[in-house]
């Protein structure tokens, strides 16, 4: 399958993406034809199973690779990989995900939201596989497509939509916006619109955790922080610079890779020397894994481990999701450059679809509940639609308010007193 | 490679007359108007006038101008205040006000290179990593974005990290996460995380380290929403500074020099912040103001013995807080003297003395007699040869020039 991509487009590529160069960690990776390329199906990459993270204490000598769930695995034993009740609650996030951004889209074209929105169709399983494992006081790092990792992680709908029209009642107050995905309470640290920005600021996260259990001695403290960004992203140095410092101080912390293959309108393939990004993973020092991001009970499985070697204190992991996303780079992308039939390729593999076939083929739930769900789903998100249309928008006095977190910064004004303390301040009519 | 100076120099001799004035006002319980004490502060603000503030917000309704720098070594008011004080070098100051930090708060870390088994390159850490362990005196990889973002989101998640740069220059490769994160992030998380970061380190013209070496970032900083900037120059100073600093919930950079980190001056036993957001008094003065900060502070008062000489009588601020401006203290000099010098070591164009231009300008222009100077360094990648290093720089006799043209 997924012959339209095979070799014919890229031509032109300079270099082979057969391993033939590869080093003595990579002779586990074995291609199974040679035209196959590392991007199209998982069926082409024949990883062979080191053992589920059979992974040496000692880095540098780490493997990179282990596709975690196997096919066989479901044939030789009969358990299945969660319970109804779970299934349920991964449906729900899948379909919350695919519903807010395609309220999302709507709202833009109305002209109820302005500016770059990237929304995260196709990419479902990677926000749910992954934080629906975590605590509330794990903490979630992401980048400009952070919709659906705020709302995965317990965000309201209706705080995200309020914020994506720019209301007081959004989770920043309508200061951040689509790429400024913030909250406290549920411990998303944002939200970034410059790639890789961050990956230091969840590392940070990490090392908190850290300090908190080793220096201040909170014996408990087994806090994870993920940080989720993208292929274009882990060729930029902040990427590799926090690699190399969380595998240095075994910080709790899991780095999620979505590769979704483009950046914009730059193949992964265009960019990167070598494009397995999970074999970037041992050269720092942590296990690197890749997994089908198209597949949430996969995704699930891998991402139990990674977050459970980080709460043992055992260090970082590379996660590389093999991911797709369905519509443009933003709502401003014609995206003209992919092929239509890469597209129907990996729509034709759709998370939500994926998930609802297992759910009916196992036994764990009826057309009839899952219906109900996207039911409430809907109605959830026209909630938070009706919500955020009646909020109110920002007054003027807003504008000066959280610039510092202790206003004396704005200074000494030549009367004598401090600024913040002018009533202009308030206002928000002084000029500063 | 630091030159050593001692004391400050030219106002020695100026301030042994106001000296008795300036103890009584040092006791810690003067009672010089009612005040509140705040219930949490357990620690008194001991201000650049030497005036002590219980109650550190509150406003002062009169304040008294005095000669505001700490006693100097050779001072005989040292010894007649509550406690002898203790006598040190600059960077010994702002050690033992980050160690007394750390051991008022288990929350306040270190990160940096070389910070930890080496000590600091300018020894500011000597130390802590014996006493506090490895991990709250961070060795860091040479990775300043992310050890910078790494501090970053620290903060968010509830440390207080002291971020050094190991030369000010190098934090230009941080400039992303202190741009966009460190200075922005309260903002567009809408007042949900705070950075209470500090980021310092070493800048300035040195001895020949060649233009890299010797960077002046306040410039590019300043218009950086969210951040405040606070440039130390005495260990007094230095000390209050820092640890003002780290108390702050504000993110703050605080900018040392080079050349100022072996001065020696006697600072008091006890306690003691330097308001984040004022500006120094260092020698009050009828005839002309002259606002500057850092090194050239030095540079200043030396030309100001020629000055006292010549027979003016100069008014000299080091305005500590680059950003905000003390547009009161600063204010209140100009509608005195009417006229402003601006000394600094930055760069003639974009420079903290081109914004503060244009802050007097805005505020005070029905004040000024003559138009304002500002004295800068030249636009020139600093060359390494000492004779040419030694006319980027603003010169002792540059000044006194200055002042004489714009006094005619």
């Amino acid at each position: 399958m997924a012959t339209a991509f095979s070799a014919a487009k890229f031509t032109a590529q300079p270099f082979p993406l057969n391993p033939a160069s590869t080093t003595s960690h990579d002779s586990s990776i074995v291609f199974a034809k040679p035209t196959s390329l590392f991007l199209g199906s998982t069926r082409k990459l024949r990883l062979t199973s080191y053992s589920k993270f059979n992974l040496s204490r000692r880095s540098g000598t780490v493997d990179a690779v282990s596709d975690v769930v196997k096919q066989k695995k479901s044939k030789s034993s009969p358990s299945l990989l969660i319970t109804k009740e779970e299934g349920l609650e991964l449906y729900e996030d899948l379909v919350l995900g695919r519903a807010f951004e395609d309220m999302c889209a709507q709202m833009y074209y109305r002209g109820k939201m302005f500016g770059f929105v990237h929304l995260y169709n196709g990419q479902e399983a990677v926000s749910t596989g992954f934080i629906k494992l975590l605590k509330q006081q794990d903490s979630v790092v992401s980048t400009y497509r952070d919709h659906v990792h705020a709302l995965s992680k317990g965000v309201p709908a209706r705080a995200v939509m309020s914020e994506l029209f720019g209301k007081t009642t959004g989770c920043c107050r309508g200061q951040g916006g689509s790429m400024h995905m913030f909250s406290r309470e549920h411990n998303v640290l944002g939200g970034f619109a410059f790639i890789g920005e961050g990956i230091p600021v969840a590392t940070g996260a990490a090392f908190t955790s850290k300090y908190k259990r080793e220096v201040l001695k909170e014996a408990d403290c087994d806090h994870v922080t993920l940080a989720f960004f993208g292929d274009g992203t882990c060729n930029n140095g902040q990427f590799f610079e926090c690699l190399n410092m969380a595998a240095l101080w075994k910080l709790p912390i899991v780095f999620v890779v979505e590769n979704n293959l483009w950046a914009i309108g730059m193949s992964h393939l265009r960019a990167t020397s070598d494009p397995h990004i999970y074999k970037k993973g041992p050269a720092f020092g942590m296990p690197g894994i890749h997994v089908d991001g198209m597949d949430v009970l996969k995704v699930r499985e891998v991402a139990k481990e990674a977050i459970g070697r980080a709460r043992r204190g055992e260090g970082p992991t590379l996660v590389e999701c093999e991911t797709y996303r369905f519509r443009g780079h933003s709502l401003a992308d014609p995206d003209e450059l992919r092929d239509p039939a890469e597209k129907a390729h990996y729509a034709a593999r759709d998370p939500i679809t994926a998930l609802k076939k297992y759910l009916i083929e196992n036994s764990l739930a009826s057309e009839a509940e899952l219906k109900t769900i996207e039911k409430k789903i809907d109605e959830v998100v026209e909630d938070a639609v009706e919500f955020a249309d009646e909020s109110p928008v920002p007054a003027r006095s807003q504008l000066l308010e959280n610039v510092f977190a202790d206003p004396k910064g704005f200074g000494i004004g030549p009367d004598g007193r401090y600024r913040c303390e002018d009533p202009k301040f308030t206002e928000g009519t002084a000029h500063v | 490679m630091a030159a050593i100076f001692q004391g400050v120099g030219a106002a020695a001799p100026l301030s042994s007359s106001l000296s008795n004035s300036f103890d009584s006002n040092k006791s810690v319980f003067s009672p010089r108007r009612s005040f509140s004490v705040r219930k949490r502060a357990s620690f008194a603000v001991v201000r650049s006038d030497g005036i002590v503030n219980l109650n550190p917000n509150g406003r002062s309704a009169q304040r008294l101008v005095s000669n505001a720098v700490a006693t100097k070594a050779d001072g005989p008011a040292a010894s007649s205040s509550s406690k002898p004080g203790h006598e040190l070098l600059l960077f010994e100051a702002l050690q033992e006000g980050l160690e007394e930090e750390m051991e008022r708060d288990p929350r306040v870390c270190v990160m940096g290179e070389d910070v930890g088994h080496y000590g600091g390159s300018y020894k500011v850490t000597k130390g802590l990593a014996k006493r506090f362990g490895d991990l709250r005196v961070l060795d860091t990889p040479i990775a300043e974005n992310s050890f910078t973002g790494m501090g970053i989101g620290a903060a968010m998640t509830g440390l207080r990290p002291v971020i050094e740069g190991m030369n000010m220059g190098f934090l230009l490769l941080a400039f992303n996460q202190i741009s966009n994160n460190c200075g922005m992030l309260h903002y567009t998380s809408g007042g949900q995380f705070t950075i209470p970061v500090v980021i310092r380190g070493p800048g300035g013209v040195g001895r020949q380290l060649g233009a890299e070496h010797s960077q002046r970032l306040e410039s590019y900083f300043q218009s950086i929403p969210g951040i405040q900037m606070v440039a130390c120059s005495t260990p007094y100073n230095a000390k209050g500074l820092m640890k003002a600093a780290i108390r702050s919930e504000n993110p703050v950079i605080l900018f040392e020099h080079v050349l100022l980190y072996n001065l020696k001056e006697r600072i008091p036993d006890e306690d003691y912040i330097c308001n984040l957001e004022e500006a120094e008094m260092v020698r009050p003065g009828e005839h002309v103001t002259i606002l500057t900060y850092s090194r050239m502070r030095y540079h200043v008062m030396q030309a100001a013995k020629t000055l006292v000489n010549k027979g003016y009588d100069p008014e000299v601020i080091d305005i500590r807080s680059l950003k905000p401006f003390d547009l009161h203290t600063i204010g209140n000099s100009v509608k005195k003297t009417h006229r402003v010098l601006i000394v600094e070591e930055c760069m003639r164009t974009g420079g903290i003395g081109a914004s503060l231009t244009a802050a007097i300008t805005e505020n005070f222009n029905d004040y000024l007699d003559a138009p304002i100077m500002c004295l800068s360094s030249q636009d020139v990648p600093t060359p390494y040869a000492g004779t040419l290093e030694e006319v980027t720089v603003v010169q002792p006799a540059q000044i006194v020039t200055a002042v004489e043209q714009l006094c005619q």
